[in-house]
């Protein structure tokens, strides 16, 4: 029997749910490119190019970009990049530190006992049990709370007063990143074959090199991996960051989710086009060192 | 010091641990029993929390109003019990739906030639890591009386000579449907996949051998061992669905209330901490109690930490 054999009502159903998957991506593709700037309707590319954008009614009848027009208008839109920065310092910061801490609490876990091991390991899954807003407004009522104690006790004014800001939101990034550095480096370092570690120890290298030598080049895919999903997960986090931003922490998710909800122009989608195409090529590179990585271990 | 920390591996194990353990104690436990001490407080007129101990704000939770008086049956107002079961309806419905769609992906792709499968799967994380909002955005697009849906129904319907009048699908129970099947749909197809991947090709060939057609062989071999993979699917579906609130924000308006939209406004627009407190703690219970009998019936699934 052919083990790649499939009916066909497993092929037309997964065609269906394909065209599912992609067809609201590509009308958000399309209409980035789109003539009309309420962005109700397509109206239609944006025909010519022209030194200044000329305008009849809401369309766009010519622009200095030409069909690009909206991408041109998002480059100089200050609040955007902005915001992608914002998001860009919180994802760094937080994946460096969670990454780091994470794979120490994975190798405690995996190799040694100590009293607190059962808590440690149980509080890696809270994040997975619990509903994010439910983290979210938590945190958010412990900041404030604690703040206002602070700036109470020691009489802050202006802008000593303490705020939500980068900071909150960085620190409850890495709160939510760090059980799946953790759970990602503990199953690389199940696999692991001790006695490479043996031999190195049994050749006279002491613990510290051993590990600096054998172990962390070992693990470092897992590692890598974990802070990758880390990194893409505080990227993406919208809930979280809903609840932990203040003034001037805006990030990429809140800008557009703010957006939404007032006037939408196609600029919105030349957003989120630049955005899909930036995942397109991260995952694309995932995929190769994934694909690098296990054709060297097999 | 130094040499006596070198040989205690239980103090080394420690101190390994402590950064995560501690950071996750301060950002993940503290907030939850701050919220459970908010919960039993009451609101002061500026918005303030007052820490008293009273258990209004779960009382008017389950639709008894304090300032009632007794013995008079009208006061009961189930508009936030209401909520609730809208909640954890629709988080049934969406993890149903999206079962049904990830399944028979999640196995083309199992089935597919081992060259192919990186390719199927990378088309799955695609719409996976694309950013939440601009998904739920997308829909927003398509189901607006001018959108995508009603453009290709009005012409089909007039190839079919049919009378037929745009309508508006926005902002309604249906489309926060539709949005919620969209974006949780990945969250189910990688785990099926990774436990359908799994299962020995020489089962088949047994279960064929033994005489059994391709159904008995669905129903008898590959569905029970791909059963921890729909499991971890489910938890990594229905929490989130019952805790969102972006989809009904945007895709159901001010029409689809779900108990996020409820917490989210008495923290943002209704400034009641404690309410909001009361109700995601409610959250918190009725998701837990509905993971741990699913997960103690069908087991926990391993595949829950796929990358």
């Amino acid at each position: 029997m052919n083990p790649f054999r499939r009916s066909p009502f497993v092929i037309a159903a997964t065609v269906l749910v394909y065209f599912f998957l992609y067809a609201p991506i590509v009308g958000l593709i399309l209409y980035s490119f789109n003539a009309s700037r309420t962005n109700v309707t397509f109206e239609g590319f944006i025909p010519a190019y022209s030194e200044n954008v000329v305008m009849d009614g809401s369309l766009v009848k010519s622009s200095p970009c030409g069909p690009f027009h909206w991408y041109c208008d998002l480059a100089k839109n200050n609040d955007v990049t902005e915001a992608a920065g914002n998001t860009l310092t919180i994802a760094f910061t937080a994946t460096i530190i969670s990454t780091i801490i994470g794979t120490m609490a994975a190798l405690a876990l995996q190799r040694y006992n100590f009293k607190m091991k059962p808590f440690s390991q149980l509080s890696l899954y809270i994040p997975i049990v619990i509903p994010e807003i439910v983290m979210g407004i938590g945190i958010l009522t412990l900041f404030s709370q604690f703040f206002g104690w602070v700036n109470e006790t020691f009489n802050l004014v202006g802008d000593g007063r303490l705020s939500l800001g980068i900071a909150t939101v960085t620190m409850s990034h890495i709160a939510f990143m760090v059980p799946f550095v953790t759970l990602v480096v503990q199953a690389r370092l199940q696999g692991f074959d001790k006695s490479y570690e043996e031999a190195a120890m049994d050749l006279g290298a002491n613990e510290w090199t051993t590990f600096r030598r054998v172990t962390f080049p070992m693990i470092l895919p897992g590692i890598m991996s974990g802070a990758l999903l880390a990194f893409t997960l505080s990227l993406d986090d919208f809930v979280i960051t809903f609840f932990t931003n203040g003034p001037g922490s805006t990030t990429l998710p809140i800008y557009v989710y703010g957006l939404l909800r007032r006037i939408i122009t196609p600029q919105v989608n030349a957003l989120s086009t630049v955005w899909i195409l930036v995942v397109f090529f991260a995952v694309l590179a995932l995929q190769i060192l994934q694909n690098r990585d296990s054709k060297q271990h097999s | 010091m130094l040499q006596r920390l070198r040989e205690n591996k239980s103090a080394q194990g420690t101190l390994l641990a402590l950064p995560t353990t501690v950071w996750l104690f301060v950002l993940l436990i503290i907030p939850l029993i701050l919220t459970l001490i908010v919960s039993f407080g009451r609101r002061s007129p500026d918005g303030n929390v007052i820490y008293t101990f009273t258990l209004d704000n779960y009382i008017r939770l389950f639709g008894y109003s304090t300032a009632c008086p007794d013995a008079q049956a009208s006061c009961y107002d189930p508009l936030y019990v209401n909520i609730l079961g809208r909640s954890l309806s629709l988080a049934f419905n969406t993890t149903l739906f999206v079962i049904t769609l990830a399944y028979p992906l999640a196995y083309f792709i199992a089935r597919a030639h081992p060259k192919q499968r990186n390719i199927y799967l990378f088309m799955v994380l695609i719409p996976l890591w694309t950013n939440f909002v601009i998904r739920v955005y997308a829909w927003m697009m398509l189901l607006r009386k001018e959108g995508a849906i009603n453009i290709i129904i009005g012409w089909v319907m007039n190839l079919l000579n049919i009378p037929f009048t745009p309508f508006e699908m926005l902002y309604t129970p249906g489309a926060v449907l539709v949005g919620m099947v969209y974006e949780f749909l990945p969250f189910m197809i990688l785990p099926i996949y990774t436990s359908l991947e799994k299962i020995d090709v020489s089962l088949y060939e047994a279960a064929a051998d033994l005489g059994a057609n391709s159904i008995k062989t669905f129903l008898r071999v590959t569905l029970p061992l791909s059963m921890p993979g729909v499991v971890a699917g489910t938890i990594l579906v229905f929490i989130p669905v019952m805790g969102t609130f972006i989809v009904s924000d945007i895709l159901g308006g001010r029409q689809v209330i779900l108990v996020g939209n409820l917490i989210q406004r008495q923290f943002l627009d209704a400034r009641d901490p404690t309410f909001g407190s009361a109700a995601s703690l409610i959250l918190m219970v009725m998701t837990l109690i509905v993971t741990y009998f699913y997960t103690r019936k069908f087991g926990f699934g391993e595949e829950i930490v796929v990358g």
